[in-house]
């Protein structure tokens, strides 16, 4: 068993974390607060020296990007909130943030999800230099057809949308058992890297 | 030793000496290097400057050769400097260090162990920025396609026309789980996701929020939503306080019903299972972006008892929704909830736009995949 103070802290503190399997309680609940309050402040810390002085406050100070003044007295509009006569100035950032947002990631979604899905799922004559290729790109063209067509919102599921949407779905669960079985597996991981730990950095039960 | 021995051993060493020069110039044929050729430097395409492409002949002794050096000199200056060094194979580099406007020369070397041949110095290029990538050309014109057909049905819908809207089994459990919590008096949890406001599942999230504290203004139950993003939670707070004033009752919105708990994964998980714990809410929503602790907050809500309604397009956590939550919104579904539960004329025809947008992508697949079966064509070149 180690005498170091820090990994007791850390063994306990997990412990506390995992108490919750049993069920909620009062240790879970201070390993849970102290969580919480921990990482505000790292997170606090981390924006101050990490964002805010390197990127806003010594640019500024030494006479660099004044414009960035401008940007952050609309950034301090969200502290606005905690006056009621002029919290609709919170309403100018928000506006800002949504509007950027949805413009950068619109046509970076296009590029992702459609344009680069149909090069990858288009079939040509050289998808069949490899027999197992083709038969398999046949499959993936499928499943992709069959997928959207369980996306279609506007149309009841009737005619040829009816197959087509249960084989899209199909499709679709056995994509997630695949990715079931996946993550779970680096679940398993985590919790043996967490236990492993327990047994062998604090109680030295393993080596 | 005799005359003849003497023409003997003159003999033999003479044939020996012509041994060792033949496999000399053997050896040296073998391990001499030459140089890459024809070194071309121009500025890189369809970026945002900063970098020049470097392109050449690769060396007749490529396949014997660590690498290539890369040198640079920048033009009015002696000083030169290796920007990169690359296997061999390669007839190109990007040197992605240079000033814009600046001109630059470079020369490749080609480096077999201790041995090096330099080949000629480049062109003088200057590397500067593009207003448009072509490489993207069909990015824009799916964007045209799919915001014109987008447009064009909110402007059916704006003129009267029916929009027809099929069931979505979780969206229509909505006014259920929440009569249920108010039956019950308890709470109703709203977990936003983890990402921030710029994410499309963050802003389908927000759009669900405003519909579902509508519904809970009406009913009078309590609203629970936990933020793990600052600016999330100025918005979610901002969404509910408006839904509370359309539902007419902005008196019962509580301003502490929508709060920041901390921008830590984990943290924020074990915040929200202990709120679970604690409030046991009747109903759970999870609309929004999740990671790792999706499953911990679906299995912690399905152990309290919770209705819970879950709605991602986080591929991977889909799974662990489907499993431990009643109802779970797919991908997209997602995105057409907001429509679905608001029935705006303006909202539905955008989904009906998107639908439209999704059979153009299916008739496009089967176009080109027949004409890239039947023909030569290079269709992948259209992207």
């Amino acid at each position: 068993m180690t005498h170091n103070p820090w990994i007791w802290v850390s063994a306990i503190l997990t412990l506390g974390i995992f108490s919750f399997l049993y069920k909620e309680n009062p240790f879970y609940r201070v390993c849970e607060h102290l969580f919480i309050g921990i990482s505000n402040g790292y997170s606090i810390t981390f924006v101050w020296h990490r964002v805010l002085m390197p990127t806003l406050i010594n640019p500024v100070a030494h006479g660099e990007k004044l414009w960035l003044i401008l940007i952050a007295i609309i950034g301090a509009f969200y502290f606005m909130y905690f006056i009621p006569q002029i919290s609709w100035l919170v309403r100018i950032p928000i506006a800002i943030v949504l509007g950027y947002g949805a413009g950068a990631s619109i046509p970076r979604g296009i590029d992702a999800a459609i344009v680069q899905q149909l090069r990858a799922t288009i079939i040509t004559r050289s998808t069949f230099l490899s027999v197992y290729n083709g038969i398999w790109s046949i499959v993936i063209l499928f499943g992709v057809i069959a997928t959207i067509s369980y996306f279609f919102f506007s149309r009841e599921r009737k005619g040829i949308l009816k197959p087509l949407s249960y084989t899209g779905i199909v499709f679709i669960m056995i994509g997630f058992g695949a990715s079931f079985g996946y993550t779970v597996m680096a679940r398993v991981s985590l919790l043996i890297g967490r236990l492993t730990f327990l047994l062998r950095d604090w109680l030295g039960i393993i080596h | 030793m005799t005359m003849i021995e003497k023409l003997k051993d003159f003999k033999i060493k003479r044939l020996l000496f012509n041994f060792l020069i033949f496999n000399l110039l053997i050896l040296t044929s073998i391990y001499a290097i030459e140089p890459p050729a024809n070194v071309v430097a121009k500025d890189n395409p369809n970026d945002g400057g900063g970098s020049i492409l470097i392109q050449w002949r690769i060396s007749p002794s490529d396949s014997i050769l660590d690498g290539y050096r890369i040198l640079r000199q920048q033009q009015g200056s002696t000083e030169i400097s290796e920007v990169g060094f690359i296997g061999r194979g390669r007839i190109s580099f990007t040197d992605e260090g240079t000033t814009d406007k600046m001109k630059y020369t470079y020369q490749v070397v080609a480096v077999k162990d201790t041995s090096e041949v330099a080949s000629a110095w480049s062109n003088p290029a200057t590397s500067k920025p593009q207003w448009f990538d072509t490489n993207r050309i069909s990015v824009v014109v799916f964007t045209i396609l799919f915001t014109f057909l987008i447009i064009y049905f909110i402007e059916r819908a704006k003129k009267g026309t029916n929009l027809f809207v099929r069931k979505i089994p979780g969206l229509a459990a909505v006014d259920e789980a929440v009569g249920r919590a108010t039956e019950m008096g308890k709470p109703i949890l709203y977990v936003p996701g983890l990402t921030g406001i710029s994410d499309v599942a963050t802003i389908a999230a927000m759009n669900i929020l405003g519909e579902v504290a509508k519904k809970i203004a009406q009913y009078d139950s309590r609203l629970i939503v936990p933020n793990t993003d600052p600016i999330v939670f100025t918005v979610a707070r901002e969404v509910v306080k408006e839904a509370y004033i359309q539902a007419g009752r902005p008196d019962a919105f509580k301003p502490d019903s929508v709060y920041f708990v901390t921008d830590s994964q984990f943290a924020y998980a074990a915040a929200v299972d202990g709120i679970m714990t604690r409030e046991q809410p009747a109903t759970n929503f999870f609309m929004g972006y999740f990671y790792a602790e999706a499953l911990i907050l679906a299995e912690t809500g399905a152990s309290t008892g919770a209705v819970q309604i879950a709605g991602t397009d986080a591929v991977t956590q889909l799974p662990f929704f489907i499993t431990s939550c009643d109802y779970t919104l797919l991908g997209e579904e997602l995105y057409a909830a907001s429509a679905y539960l608001s029935r705006e004329p303006l909202l539905l025809g955008g989904l009906i736009g998107q639908d439209w947008g999704k059979a153009v992508i299916v008739v496009i697949l089967v176009v080109l995949t027949v004409i890239g079966l039947l023909t030569n064509l290079q269709v992948l070149k259209l992207f």
